[in-house]
């Protein structure tokens, strides 16, 4: 059997830390899917981030579709540093985030990443954007505040069209 | 080169249909399981809600759902159920199956298991319903039993449900 749908990283955590970055990704692939699994924060409620390339410019935007304690909303943010692409609480709550970036190796269009989160605090759909044509070489997990926890995974799969 | 993404078991619910459909005896060699489902509830209505159990247990579930009826957005939560779907009933459009899937990360990990869903039951007709799901069993057990119940019904014959593996390495 064709093995279409291959780990590139994984990462589980062994000591809390404030970024996670999965680098060296082959441009060998057609899509991305990350998987953030028992993904947890020091502090809780905290946003979770992603760049790209280690670009800090402002060169991300997002929206977002989230149902909280709050009830239901749609924000975005525009001219962003970070994508946010949902998020994070602690061991009792923890996140699953499942992304998808399409045609992530191309060098003509700006890159998209299409984002589910879950957790029993809030659940959204996420949808960021890269404003560059550079393919994607590395992903950076950060967020808004504290650390990833223990036990937290970050794993990296690619998927080939053929 | 190593399958990463594998079929555990596929179930097809047969003649008059199932109160449940149950994965037994799973294996615990992947890092993720991952449920791929197409299936219609016999409830007498137009959809249904869909929810896990775990290790045949019935504890320490939770859940909260975001949803869409193509007239409005809402959300609610549950303290005891963990809701992963919303499926088409019996009256809804004749041979109409809702999609959806089910994720479950880190579920041999002595950790609290977080629940990614999502679905829809399109029916060309009101009561259509689309649905994001988060749930959680907080139990630090390995997963090795899943049941998936329609809350006001039975699983409806044809209904299909497949579990797939997926290894991080």
């Amino acid at each position: 059997m064709p093995a279409t749908y291959e780990p590139i990283s994984t990462q589980t955590l062994g000591s809390d830390v404030a970024t996670v970055t999965l680098s060296s990704i082959p441009s060998t692939y057609t899509d991305l899917v990350l998987v953030v699994g028992y993904g947890i924060s020091t502090t809780g409620g905290e946003n979770l981030y992603m760049q790209f390339n280690g670009d800090t410019g402002s060169n991300y935007s997002n929206t977002r579709l989230v149902a909280g304690g709050g009830g239901v909303g749609s924000y975005r943010d525009s001219g962003a540093t970070v994508i946010n692409v949902g998020a994070i609480y602690t061991t009792t709550d923890p996140l699953t985030h499942i992304s998808h970036i399409n045609n992530y190796a191309n060098s003509t269009t700006y890159k998209t990443v299409l984002c589910r989160n879950s957790t029993t605090s809030n659940v959204a759909a996420h949808v960021g954007l890269w404003r560059s044509t550079a393919a994607i070489t590395s992903i950076t997990f950060s967020a808004s505040g504290g650390n990833f926890g223990i036990g937290s995974t970050f794993t990296l799969y690619g998927i080939k069209a053929a | 080169m190593a399958v990463t993404y594998r079929l555990i078991e596929t179930v097809t619910v047969g003649v008059g249909g199932a109160a449940n459909v149950e994965f037994t005896s799973i294996p615990q060699t992947y890092t993720d399981l991952m449920l791929l489902y197409s299936g219609r509830s016999t409830r007498a209505a137009t959809g249904d809600d869909m929810y896990i159990r775990f290790n045949g247990l019935s504890t320490n579930l939770s859940s909260r759902v975001l949803y869409g009826t193509g007239s409005g957005v809402a959300s609610y939560s549950d303290a005891s159920v963990a809701y992963v779907g919303y499926f088409d009933g019996d009256t809804s459009t004749a041979s109409v199956f809702s999609n959806g899937s089910i994720y479950i990360a880190n579920y041999t990990a002595s950790v609290a298991k977080g629940i990614s869903g999502d679905n829809v039951n399109e029916n060309n007709a009101t009561g259509a319903t689309q649905q994001i799901n988060a749930g959680l069993w907080n139990s630090t057990a390995a997963v090795n039993q899943i049941n998936l119940y329609a809350l006001n019904g039975n699983w409806k014959q044809y209904s299909s449900v497949s579990l797939y593996g997926i290894k991080s390495s």
